[in-house]
């Protein structure tokens, strides 16, 4: 009996062959062809140059830095405002109907990059921040062309991915709990810092993995914000790719990069809990 | 104190409301400005929408956008759903193993999945509409398994065994116990995969090489030049078409649960 089982499984594991197979061509062999790139110089010579060049060079140094800074901030402002968003869809009675999710949703439906312009044409100098300002009778701001630009569109961009998974984690939980707690006398803040954010947390990590890589890797939004002054890491492989033609160093550059995402993403993993159905539909 | 909470929560999400819309609106208005500049408003106009329809090249980035998305995430299905269903069938460890290279595409950063591939690709294949098809698969299937395997994990598998036990065909047992099972979790997924495809851009970029274009790509290609009001036009267009399908839809699951309840409540 249980031998037939053992036999139905292995048998029933067949069945995921052609994805073994296609992870093996489209997902492991491509990162083993970018290593070797990295890995060589332009005569084709071994090299670790391609690798160290992202410490090395300055140029290249100043765009982690600022790509490390704009992610850890950016992430940082999607919780801040994604608690109390969530906390007060709940506090309305707005967490149970799909409306409220929609409402997070679909802005998602417009071209990213469309909405990436809108926010410079928000911004720029003479922009409708500044005439709103000006109307209002305060002083015009300048931040077109900032790091402050930028973490605002990457802030915007990325919001809804802190802020669906988090509503489906604080949603999900016993109301039992939070009536218990309250009754044992704990008072707003006591509650949310005992019972709720606590089983807040796993949305909270995929939150995490889901806007702190992009952000430090996108270079469309530092492209359009940055005013092509100010680059990303991700500007720059994008460079080498396109302008410089230099494959080999773009690679190693990208290689870094992915080191760099799995180590600070690595201690999520673990803590995940695996395979929700999306909160996207 | 009650009334304060409301108001100030009722406000907060009136703020990130803004927030969210704040750009949407933005180019909804310009797509009825009549000017080609994009920050002075001179009066409303219908040209941008009577001029989309009978520019050729975005019909052609709409319609290669539309199929690559379809394509990709169709095949994704095919591929995920027989696939989620092997791995469960899995030991742990090797379980373990494919679930580790399934996040694999979902934690790399777009610009090293984009590039890893196209390196890959220019070995074997021309860039074109053929690599962003594969390009799009490999990111799509993921998304698949993971909707999939918790319908998959949720299941009792003795009941596909019974059928078996009485007689009914593999396929027969496939198509009657466990596709209906796992139909709920196919659908999002199918959805997911669709949506990711056509919300693409950086890993369309790397692969696609010259010729073909996807509306990102060619947005992304007019950004230097100046976005064409017809870009506008029609991301209104698809914008408003989603709300309604999206408020449709929801309007169904909702009418659909209300008479449950009252026949709960009957029992």
């Amino acid at each position: 009996m249980n031998e037939d089982k053992v036999r139905n499984g292995n048998k029933r594991s067949l069945l995921s062959g052609p994805y073994a197979l296609w992870i093996a061509g489209f997902t492991i062999l491509p990162l083993i062809v970018i290593m070797k790139y990295a890995l060589t110089d332009k005569t084709g010579a071994f090299t670790t140059a391609n690798l160290t060049a992202i410490f090395t060079d300055p140029i290249n140094r100043k765009a982690l830095w600022l790509s490390l800074k704009i992610a850890v901030g950016t992430t940082l402002i999607c919780i801040l405002l994604s608690y109390p968003m969530v906390l007060a869809m709940k506090h309305l009675g707005l967490g149970k109907k799909g409306f409220s999710l929609f409402i997070i949703i679909l802005p998602m439906w417009m071209n990213f990059i469309l909405r990436v312009l809108a926010w410079q044409m928000i911004l720029s100098n003479n922009g409708l921040l500044n005439l709103l300002l000006t109307t209002l009778g305060f002083e015009p701001v300048r931040i077109a062309n900032t790091e402050t630009a930028i973490m605002i569109g990457s802030v915007y961009d990325y919001l809804p991915y802190m802020m669906l998974p988090i509503f489906t984690a604080i949603m999900e939980i016993n109301e039992d709990l939070i009536e218990a707690a309250k009754d044992l006398g704990a008072g707003g803040f006591t509650v949310f810092r005992k019972v709720i954010f606590p089983l807040s947390i796993p949305g909270l990590l995929s939150g995490f993995v889901m806007v702190f890589v992009p952000s430090m890797t996108s270079f469309v939004i530092a492209d359009i914000l940055g005013g092509g002054k100010l680059q990303l890491i991700g500007n720059i492989i994008e460079q080498e790719f396109t302008t410089a033609n230099n494959w080999p160093a773009g690679s190693g550059l990208s290689v870094m990069l992915m080191l760099l995402v799995l180590i600070s993403t690595a201690f999520t993993m673990r803590r995940k809990t695996e395979g929700r159905e999306s909160a996207l539909w | 104190m009650k009334r304060l909470k409301d108001f100030a929560s009722g406000i907060y999400i009136g703020l990130i409301g803004l927030f969210l819309y704040a750009p949407i609106l933005v180019l909804i208005i310009l797509s009825f400005n009549n000017s080609r500049s994009r920050v002075k408003w001179r009066g409303f106009t219908f040209d941008w929408y009577v001029k989309l329809f009978a520019n050729k090249q975005i019909k052609e980035a709409l319609i290669t956008t539309v199929i690559l998305a379809l394509a990709s995430a169709a095949i994704a299905v095919l591929i995920g759903v027989p696939g989620a269903l092997g791995i469960h069938a899995m030991s742990k460890r090797r379980y373990k193993v494919m679930m580790a290279f399934t996040n694999i595409p979902m934690l790399n950063a777009d610009i090293v999945t984009g590039i890893a591939l196209m390196l890959w690709f220019v070995h074997f294949i021309p860039l074109g509409f053929g690599s962003v098809l594969l390009a799009h698969i490999t990111f799509n299937i993921p998304y698949v398994i993971l909707s999939v395997m918790p319908r998959i994990q949720q299941m009792n598998i003795s009941v596909y065994e019974a059928t078996r036990d009485l007689g009914a065909g593999p396929v027969y047992g496939f198509f009657k116990v466990l596709l209906p099972e796992m139909m709920p979790g196919i659908i999002s997924g199918f959805f997911m995969a669709f949506t990711m495809s056509m919300d693409d851009f950086v890993i369309t970029y790397f692969t696609k090489g010259a010729g073909v274009n996807t509306l990102s790509t060619m947005i992304y290609g007019q950004i230097r030049k100046g976005i064409k009001p017809e870009m506008y036009a029609l991301s209104t267009l698809i914008f408003l078409a989603v709300s309604a399908i999206l408020l449709i839809s929801n309007g169904i699951s909702a009418a659909r649960k209300a008479p449950k309840q009252n026949d709960e409540e009957r029992i």
